[in-house]
């Protein structure tokens, strides 16, 4: 064992062990190592001192600032909510008229409204509020349930068959499924339904089966869509006249409507936002109904 | 893989894959209507089909004795191929789970395929699968050169590699059934926890034994690191998965921690997972690969003992600081967090210890690709473990958690630290193991090394761009005291990186699959090297003196 080895290329003494050919350096720790040492330990020694950490038998020490951080977080929120307090007390409690006259609460209402619409109804709305696929397209002027500022927030906070006590209830029964129409009378009034906003569907050939669906639309839609099919805000029934669709105005997406129904949901958001945030939301969705016709 | 071992030794494997095998009967049986029914049958399968490989050349010329005079290399091989194959297998899971947060619909409806069963895939898959084998299989290498010593058993060798994987192949599968402890990097089931406590166990004892009967005075730093390993994880590994199934004939089971225990328990298992799993095995083999490929002494025994000794006690405090700004005791989170940054000076002691070793061989680094992937471990190393510490601050923490800030990190060190060590570790081990002149081919090594570069730095460039941005964005209020940016928004920025990501992870899974093919080709073609120094155990003595069979 040759203790006195020395490495050439750094001339330091080697520990005079050996392992499969490899040997260690009896280099002696940088002085900038301890030193970097002593740093981080006084600090930690000094955050002790400063700051909650050890623990005791039944506490734990409160450090000399006396910092916690669910004191902190409260004063933080109620400091938060003094920046806002100016403008929430007046959305809280002004109309919506008033609201929607005033440049800067609208200023607040289009900021904080396309925030929360991104954290809130995006997800089933699009970003931009256009919907897609099952979910109402909020840009046009096209309502299941009004696209008054009240109307809008008043489905916002019921839902629409949701778990709220007053939830909005619209139930498209399932004509088909439930034998109410036969098969032939579900595809007659789905062709007659396409043919209400979309006259070139009515050709020679069809015009008896648009006239049989027809008869039927009176005796078992007309209820709720109205004998001109123009829809009911009331209950929820969509305007089949129009070109906007929920589903899908196809003939299939029709025919499979009437047959299996529908029961669209909303949720609640009663209990999720704060009345002031319900009615920032329902001034910015009725902003956005403003985009197309 | 069947010659090494004696008629007792065959025997002994047999009873133990027939006991595997009829547990696996019974769990199918018992579970027949849960998906425990489906792992019995894979359990049955691997003991069914190794007990049939057994058999088939149970009959074969039993070893000589001169067997024990050299080291015991099979387990090690198997454990470079199982390394290799799960490095694709994660690495590939890890793109397309990648390329899921860009393009959603690459889970193509499926319940198997969507992004929560399959990330745990790609964790466990280069966690464990990945760098689990590579730690068994170099661990074996190690210890049994630096103690010239045969490893201290013929058959538990074979148990606990082949039954870690067994561990490895029940979590991934059952990841796409949906089974999930919902812990995470502990999701695996209660049977596999139970299996893997069987196994570790094993390991702990043959690594034991295979030091006691070390030739050398002395253990060298690597076997430390090698036992920090075994010994914590088993110790964590236990304790975080203590758990009740609902009933023996289902996977499903309950943790018996609780609220803000549970999280405390995890994330004590989590963050000493990063530093016994994921650090001190790693560091075990840069402390041997390095040094024999550098051809240098390590830089300084005196800081081995103080970051051996450093990180050892202080990462055991650290797991808190996961759980910054949550229910946790305020107290608790400063107590982590002063600990993490106390941490920083061994880790960075390691690191400079590994750079300052290449001192007198940077030519090497220039030249050999191969040295230069321990070298970027080295420096990547330092560079997460000085990341670490500063996002363990409390305000830091408070801009980082949650963001991609954190997956950039955890990568900066899974590829940079942990990946790069181990493919420098194999492109050493391979001609050496199986006795070659060289590797099959160096260009190709050189290949890897810049695909793995590029892809390692286009990805933690990305998240650390993403993560900021997004944790700016979530912070970020208007004049009137309100969040300027929805969630939707920040997802909106977040696409280019996370395209950019995408696109740095498959740059690395392409060098590992050319690592791959460069390891399987110098098995396959390059010549055995002729002569060269005796990697014997110790040819002073003579044969049947130097060990007994274990088992």
């Amino acid at each position: 064992m040759a203790v006195e080895e020395r490495d050439p290329v750094s001339g330091q003494k080697t520990t005079g062990h050996e392992w499969n050919g490899i040997k260690e350096l009896d280099t002696a720790v940088p002085r900038g190592v301890l030193i970097f040492l002593v740093v981080t330990h006084v600090w930690a020694v000094l955050w002790w001192l400063l700051m909650p950490t050890w623990p005791l038998v039944t506490t734990y020490t409160k450090g000399i600032l006396g910092i916690d951080q669910r004191q902190t977080v409260e004063r933080e929120l109620v400091t938060a909510q003094a920046e806002r307090a100016s403008w929430v007390k007046a959305i809280e409690t002004e109309s919506y008229e008033q609201i929607q006259s005033n440049e800067d609460l609208m200023k607040v209402v289009r900021s904080t409204g396309r925030q929360l619409f991104g954290d809130n109804c995006a997800a089933c709305h699009g970003a931009d509020g256009n919907g897609r696929a099952n979910y109402p397209d909020l840009t046009d002027d096209d309502w299941l349930w009004g696209g008054e500022v009240e109307q809008i927030a008043e489905t916002m906070r019921l839902g629409i068959n949701s778990r709220h006590q007053n939830t909005r209830v619209a139930q498209m029964p399932a004509f088909g499924r439930d034998a109410m129409l036969d098969r032939a009378q579900v595809a007659n009034v789905a062709t007659y339904v396409q043919s209400l906003s979309n006259p070139a569907v009515s050709t020679p050939q069809n015009v008896a089966q648009i006239q049989a669906g027809r008869e039927v639309f009176l005796t078992t839609c007309a209820a709720c869509h109205g004998e001109d099919g123009k829809g009911n805000r009331e209950v929820g029934a969509p305007n089949l006249t129009d070109p906007h669709w929920v589903y899908g105005g196809d003939l299939q997406t029709l025919i499979d409507t009437i047959h299996g129904g529908r029961q669209g949901h909303m949720p609640t958001w009663d209990e999720r936002l704060t009345p002031a945030e319900i009615k920032i939301l329902a001034l910015y969705v009725n902003s956005l109904g403003d985009v197309k016709p | 893989m069947v010659q090494q071992l004696t008629t007792g030794d065959r025997q002994n494997t047999l009873v133990i894959l027939l006991f595997v095998f009829v547990v696996g009967v019974a769990m199918a049986a018992v579970g027949r209507f849960d998906p425990l029914g489906v792992h019995g049958v894979i359990v049955m399968l691997f003991g069914g089909s190794l007990a049939a490989l057994v058999m088939r050349s149970y009959y074969e010329r039993e070893p000589t004795q001169d067997r024990l005079s050299h080291y015991y290399d099979d387990p090690i091989k198997a454990g470079v191929a199982l390394t290799l194959a799960w490095a694709i297998f994660g690495m590939f899971m890890g793109v397309w789970t990648a390329a899921q947060l860009a393009w959603p619909d690459l889970a193509f409806d499926a319940g198997w395929s969507t992004f929560g069963r399959l990330r745990p895939t790609h964790t466990t898959g280069v966690i464990f699968g990945f760098g689990g084998n590579a730690l068994i299989a170099t661990s074996f290498h190690v210890v049994q050169r630096t103690s010239r010593a045969r490893l201290a058993g013929q058959v538990s060798p074979w148990f606990v590699l082949l039954g870690f994987n067994l561990f490895c192949i029940l979590a991934v599968t059952g990841y796409f059934m949906g089974v999930t402890q919902s812990k995470e990097y502990a999701e695996a089931e209660w049977y596999a926890d139970l299996w893997l406590v069987v196994v570790w166990v094993t390991y702990f004892v043959l690594f034991l034994r295979t030091l006691a009967r070390r030739k050398e005075p002395h253990i060298y730093v690597a076997n430390w690191y090698y036992m920090a390993f075994i010994v914590v994880v088993a110790i964590l590994h236990i304790v975080n998965n203590l758990a009740l199934p609902i009933s023996l004939g289902q996977a499903k089971s309950y943790t018996i921690w609780a609220g803000v225990q549970d999280s405390m328990v995890q994330w004590w298992y989590g963050h000493n997972a990063v530093a016994f799993f994921l650090t001190a095995g790693f560091l075990a083999m840069l402390y041997y690969y390095l040094p024999v490929r550098a051809q240098r002494p390590i830089f300084s025994y005196r800081l081995s003992i103080l970051s051996f000794w450093g990180i050892t006690f202080f990462y055991m405090w650290a797991g808190s600081h996961h759980l910054h700004y949550t229910a946790l005791p305020h107290w608790v989170q400063n107590l982590g967090m002063t600990f993490s940054v106390m941490l920083l000076v061994p880790s960075w002691a390691s690191a400079g210890n590994a750079l300052l070793t290449l001192n007198g061989a940077w030519h090497r680094v220039r030249d050999d690709a191969t040295l230069r992937f321990i070298f970027v471990a080295a420096v990547f190393y330092g560079l997460s473990t000085f990341e670490g510490s500063f996002m363990a601050i409390r305000p830091v923490n408070a801009l980082s958690h949650y963001t991609d800030w954190t997956v950039g990190h955890v990568h900066a060190g899974a590829l940079g630290w942990v990946a790069f060590i181990t493919f420098g570790s194999l492109y050493t081990l391979v001609p050496s193991l199986w006795k070659r002149e060289r590797m099959y081919s160096p260009a190709l090594v050189e290949v890897h090394f810049w695909l793995a570069v590029a892809g390692t730095l286009i990805y933690v460039f990305s998240m650390w761009n993403s993560g900021i941005l997004q944790g700016l964005m979530w912070r970020t209020y208007t004049q009137e005291g309100t969040l300027a940016y929805s969630f939707l928004d920040s997802l909106v920025a977040m696409y280019p990186y996370y395209i950019a990501r995408a696109f740095g992870g498959l740059l690395f899974l392409l060098g590992a699959i050319v690592a791959a093919y460069n390891i399987w080709m110098t098995v396959r073609a390059v010549p055995v090297a002729a002569g060269g120094q005796a990697d014997v155990p110790d040819s002073g003595l003579a044969p049947n003196t130097v060990a007994t069979p274990a088992e």
